[in-house]
């Protein structure tokens, strides 16, 4: 079976910031995302939000060039006063056209 | 005339109310560890349920009740709404030389309302009504002042802080407003109080058995509620140390400066005495659901630790234990009841 290289990308994040980041990916050019409701402590304690420890784990199969555009968006604008981490790993995929040139939603 | 060894018996019938004991149970679970915890779905739906109930008996009452009574205390209730976060930033501010971001981030959450310790008060006035009849009953349309109590706190306390350049950058303003307004605190609780206001007496006394705040449902799923608060607040009781003791004082001095506010205001404008005692629960409450996603968003760099810290383990378990009789017996002093 035919695979293609591309990047997938996750960002564990402070729940109240899941639809700005959404709004980024979806603007960067990321085609689809998945979010699951995690739980954990890093080096900033405990995470806000509405009841405290709670989180959110954010990941989406783009192209390099967008992944890199994500990281740094991303790190522009939360690393700073956020508990947010984001990493990038490579995947293999079956239909890498799923994600390339498509817009969430659409 | 109402007399009786004013607070001692309102601390009984307050700390022997099955609320109460509820939340100490809560808070004893966390300290010996306990595995008790009530899923964060159950909390969610029980907490809909209350705002809801509060929602509509409100309304119920608010359409019976004439325009004219409502204005005077209407208008206190807005006075309040903006004074309590300025004084809150103030004292932080000047006596606590905190930063701009933590004053203002814990002051949105003492300008905004804990609509339980809204909902405790009401069932401590109620049963301290019951125990004494000649107590004339309290205004049925203070879910309407809660509302209107919780808009102005945030929006001016966040304000001072982005004005005073602690704001993040590149969010606007619209959006956070957005985020208040469209809260599930102020959706169910002002969408009940429309719903209530149009439905009318005869649809009232269908649902009544289920929604009526001073019905056993409603009470019941209150203790659950209350259990898990307990757990919450338990929860963070270790994290005193954190806030150090200049705060630990704000959490319990601060509320009864806005309580004894609340009551002057309360009764410039023609409040029962025990209206002034619930208005006085309100005031001095911090928020602990609508403000700190809100604070998060708009003042990113104060400090959540201490505005959590404050509003759940320090504030809210003073209010429910001891705060709401010692606003009662405050406030029947002032009206020269006591």
């Amino acid at each position: 079976m035919a695979l293609a290289k591309v990047k997938l990308v996750t960002i564990i994040a402070e729940s109240i910031l899941h639809d700005e980041l959404v709004a980024h990916l979806s603007e960067l050019g990321a085609s689809g995302y998945t979010t699951v409701e995690s739980h954990g402590q890093g080096s900033e304690g405990r995470h806000a939000g509405e009841l405290p420890g709670e989180n959110i784990r954010i990941e989406t199969l783009v192209d390099e060039s967008v992944a890199e555009k994500i990281a740094a968006r991303v790190a522009e604008k939360y690393f700073a006063s956020y508990s947010v981490i984001c990493f990038i790993v490579d995947a293999w995929v079956v239909r890498p056209g799923k994600y390339r040139d498509k817009q969430i939603g659409k | 005339m109402y007399s009786m060894s004013a607070y001692s018996s309102a601390l009984t019938t307050n700390l022997l109310s099955p609320v109460t004991l509820c939340f100490c149970l809560g808070v004893f679970a966390r300290l010996v560890r306990s595995e008790l915890s009530v899923p964060k779905e159950v909390y969610m739906a029980i907490s809909l349920y209350l705002l809801l109930a509060l929602g509509l008996k409100g309304g119920m009452e608010l359409s019976e009740s004439p325009l004219s009574s409502i204005i005077a205390p209407a208008s206190i209730t807005i006075l309040l709404g903006c004074l309590t976060p300025i004084s809150a930033y103030i004292i932080l501010r000047r006596l606590g030389r905190f930063s701009v971001a933590d004053s203002a981030g814990i002051a949105a959450h003492y300008g905004s309302v804990s609509a339980v310790t809204f909902i405790a008060a009401q069932t401590f006035i109620a049963e301290v009504i019951a125990q004494n009849p000649a107590l004339p009953p309290v205004e049925g349309y203070l879910p309407t002042l809660l509302a209107l109590l919780e808009i102005p706190g945030i929006q001016i306390a966040l304000a001072i802080g982005v004005l005073n350049g602690a704001g993040s950058k590149g969010r606007s303003t619209g959006s956070l407003i957005h985020e208040i307004v469209t809260g599930r605190t102020m959706m169910l609780l002002v969408g009940g109080l429309i719903i209530g206001s149009l439905i009318g007496h005869k649809n009232w006394e269908v649902i009544a058995p289920f929604y009526d705040p001073k019905g056993g449902v409603f009470r019941g799923m209150l203790c659950i509620f209350l259990l898990e608060m307990g757990i919450v607040a338990g929860s963070r009781l270790g994290d005193f140390r954190k806030v150090g003791i200049f705060l630990a004082l704000f959490g319990v001095g601060v509320p009864v400066l806005h309580g004894c506010i609340a009551i002057m205001l309360g009764h410039l404008s023609g409040l029962t005495v025990c209206g002034s005692v619930v208005l006085a629960a309100m005031a001095s409450s911090a928020s602990y659901i609508a403000a700190p996603p809100a604070v998060r968003l708009a003042l990113p760099d104060a400090n959540p630790s201490y505005y959590l810290t404050l509003a759940l383990a320090i504030t809210f378990p003073f209010n429910i234990v001891v705060g709401i009789p010692l606003y009662f017996e405050i406030a029947t002093r002032y009206y020269g009841l006591g």
